[in-house]
């Protein structure tokens, strides 16, 4: 997903309007900074602005239908985190968001569109629970194994995207995105099916479809940090943010992936595979995904450690909206994820307000369209600069 | 085995009620499809057909509710689904946004506010009478699919043929479809391409919104939030299914219809059938066209590619 509007892209276009003005160097040094300190004080207002009028809309939303604004915010916030124990749920439902959202910014580095996390999370999970309710042995084995089964499910459905890519040139938005329908109906399919993951009959209401309930020692185990309880996968998701970042920006691989994204014929002259690299970039961003399915399954914070139709509950989908406004940064991914998991979990806390909690979908979309916003305009407008500048040299 | 799958088929194709639930979906496909088909056109892989779809549908059930007036119901229905599209279009061919992020940020963003405001709001719709043609409803097997329908239903004998039209014998048609070509020599020879690029959105929007108001007051009778259940994608893949022409679309849409109907057709004859990979069906079916015919089949050149003028 070129987004194509990198914000240190963006200054060096409108630091450098025309290229031969190189005369007056130091005044233009003096110049830069104090106008990159310009620029970026903007950028901060025009974010601020965004950001308020998708929170007003939401409030104006609420106010209409009956509710009270100043109600539900308290709500969410109580929800999220000021209520004692709210922070460590908030961290266990941030904790998937920000494995997809990290798997996503890799395969859009690469300059591929995955839109098919809510599918490949799904898959993950599946095979997770295959693994953990089938695998005997020690406790902890079981849960390597069964992350590692989450990611081999969720590298192998993004890898049906990838070799459809590479080998039939079908592109990867639209198999990525229906394959996520064909995900869901076919752990469906496994749900009802005792071979694969069904429960047995008994201990399960007739109709009901589950699978078997992780037993207690293949669990991720919880932790309690000043009274909050969180899956300690939390760590393990950190980490993995930190080798993302650090492997992108300084390893050979990362770089091949990043210039395969910003420009395929360079990266194809200078030798870089695209089947290879960008069929890993792929498998990896949906292996990202399983991890995260996994993680969900064993973790506690989604269910009651089984699996049932609808798992995934949105996470691909808000996950790849993380990565999205985080713009690819491992950072803002971190932050981003926590937001977006403290509306969730706030959400909980609604019904005391009597406003459907339904209503975070819209303040998550509202906010997601806001923040989309401010960079679009600066890149338009140092798109006009450019232009401008281009046509007073010819 | 496949003695049972023939005799299944051989059922369904002689069932009366088997052909009026095909066209039942079909048609709803069809009117997304066909919108979806003009904005492909233009460049614009619009997955918020979603979001129009639940957007018309609920504004149509709460306009029939107040007002009393199917007409005045596809009205509201139209623009609510328009209001989608122009966020759509606005974002992500005025403000070069990311189409993707915006159409999906639209489907989450609809369906809470949709299943919200219906938590909120008490309305009550019913399904809309038939409108009989006669003579031609006398037809066997087909006739009262075909002509014995809410009038909801007909405009689909408008909406296609005149899309058809604007795409392929206007002028603005032509520049549409350069748009969705080759932007660069579009911009060239003066034809503003994010400009076709929106009107071909806010085309979608107003197919969309006649299929959403369909959906609720002449297919369903009754508004629920899951009353469209991911049907936009498949309406999406119609056209992908259809490769990229209209004669195409339409046939993807008839064959998902039949498809989709079959989970309501199968057991009311008496035969069990796995709802999942049924559903399923579609998108398995249209990977596997992509796959074969990749060749054959040909995107516009431009699809899914923003168009920004200047130094690039």
């Amino acid at each position: 997903m070129s987004t194509g509007f990198d914000e240190s892209e963006v200054d060096a276009i409108s630091l450098t309007p025309g290229t031969g003005e190189h005369e007056d160097e130091p005044a233009s040094t003096q110049s830069t900074t104090s106008r990159r300190l310009a620029v970026s004080g903007e950028v901060l207002v025009l974010y601020l602005i965004c950001i308020a009028i998708a929170l007003g809309l939401s409030a104006l939303l609420v106010q209409v239908t009956g509710g009270s604004a100043g109600d539900v915010f308290n709500a969410l916030l109580d929800g999220s985190f000021r209520k004692p124990g709210r922070i460590g749920l908030t961290i266990g439902v941030a904790v998937p968001l920000l494995l997809v959202a990290l798997g996503t910014i890799i395969s859009t580095k690469a300059g591929l569109v995955n839109i098919g996390q809510e599918g490949q999370v799904f898959l993950g999970a599946a095979f997770a629970a295959y693994v953990g309710t089938e695998m005997g042995g020690p406790g902890p084995l079981v849960i390597v194994a069964l992350l590692i089964g989450g990611v081999v499910g969720g590298a192998l459905w993004a890898g049906i995207a990838a070799v459809l890519k590479y080998r039939r040139n079908v592109p990867e938005v639209l198999t990525t995105l229906l394959l996520v329908t064909v995900g869901s109906q076919l752990v469906g399919y496994g749900l009802k099916n005792q071979w694969l993951l069904l429960a047995p009959a008994e201990g399960r209401s007739n109709r009901q479809q589950v699978s078997k309930q992780l037993t207690d020692d293949v669990r991720i185990p919880r932790i309690t940090w000043f009274g909050n309880e969180f899956p300690i996968s939390a760590f393990l998701a950190l980490a993995i943010a930190a080798l993302v970042a650090l492997a992108l920006a300084s390893t050979v691989w990362g770089f091949r992936v990043r210039m395969l994204g910003q420009n395929p014929q360079t990266a194809q002259r200078a030798g870089v595979a695209a089947e290879r690299y960008g069929g890993g970039a792929m498998m990896l961003s949906g292996g990202f995904a399983g991890l995260a399915g996994g993680a969900m399954l064993a973790g506690g914070d989604f269910g009651n450690y089984t699996l049932v139709p609808g798992f995934p509950s949105q996470i691909g989908w808000t996950g790849l909206l993380v990565a999205l406004v985080a713009r690819q940064r491992v950072i803002g991914a971190i932050f981003a994820a926590l937001v977006f998991a403290s509306l969730r979990t706030g959400s909980g806390f609604l019904a005391a307000t009597g406003v459907e909690r339904r209503v975070t979908d819209v303040v998550q979309g509202l906010l997601v369209l806001a923040l989309l916003i401010p960079p679009a305009l600066l890149f338009l407008r140092q798109q006009r600069r450019a232009t401008a500048a281009a046509g007073d040299r010819t | 085995m496949i003695g049972d799958l023939l005799s299944a088929l051989l059922d369904v194709a002689t069932s009366e009620a088997a052909y009026i639930n095909a066209l039942t979906f079909a048609v709803f496909l069809a009117f997304g499809a066909t919108g979806e088909w003009v904005a492909e056109k233009s460049g614009t892989l619009n997955i918020s057909v979603e979001a129009m779809f639940l957007a018309a549908a609920f504004a149509a059930a709460v306009g029939m509710d107040r007002t009393g007036s199917q007409f005045t119901a596809l009205l509201i229905g139209i623009g609510a689904s328009l209001l989608v599209a122009s966020v759509q279009a606005e974002m992500s061919h005025r403000l070069v946004a990311n189409q993707f992020v915006v159409g999906l940020t639209l489907n989450i963003l609809i369906l809470g506010l949709a299943s919200f405001l219906a938590s909120e709001l008490t309305f009550s719709t019913r399904k809309s009478d038939p409108v009989t043609i006669p003579i031609l409803s006398d037809i066997p097997l087909v006739g009262q699919a075909l002509f014995d329908r809410a009038w909801l239903f007909y405009l689909i004998y408008l909406v296609v043929p005149v899309c058809w039209w604007m795409v392929f014998r206007t002028r603005w048609g032509l520049e549409l479809r350069s748009a969705g070509e080759n932007p660069q020599s579009a911009d060239v020879s003066g034809i503003d391409v994010n400009k076709r690029r929106r009107q071909g959105i806010y085309v979608l929007g107003v197919t969309a919104g006649i299929g959403g108001t369909y959906l609720v007051l002449a297919a369903v009778g009754q508004f629920e939030d899951s009353i469209v259940g991911g049907r936009g994608f498949i309406a999406l893949t119609a056209v992908i299914f259809g490769g990229w022409t209209l004669r195409g679309t339409v046939a993807g849409c008839v064959l998902f219809g039949v498809v989709l109907s079959f989970r309501l057709s199968l057991p009311a004859l008496g035969y069990e059938v796995s709802g999942d990979l049924l559903a399923a069906s579609p998108f398995v079916l249209t990977i596997l066209v992509m796959a074969i015919f990749a060749a054959r089949v040909r995107s516009p050149n431009a699809l899914a590619q923003p168009f920004i003028r200047g130094l690039k």
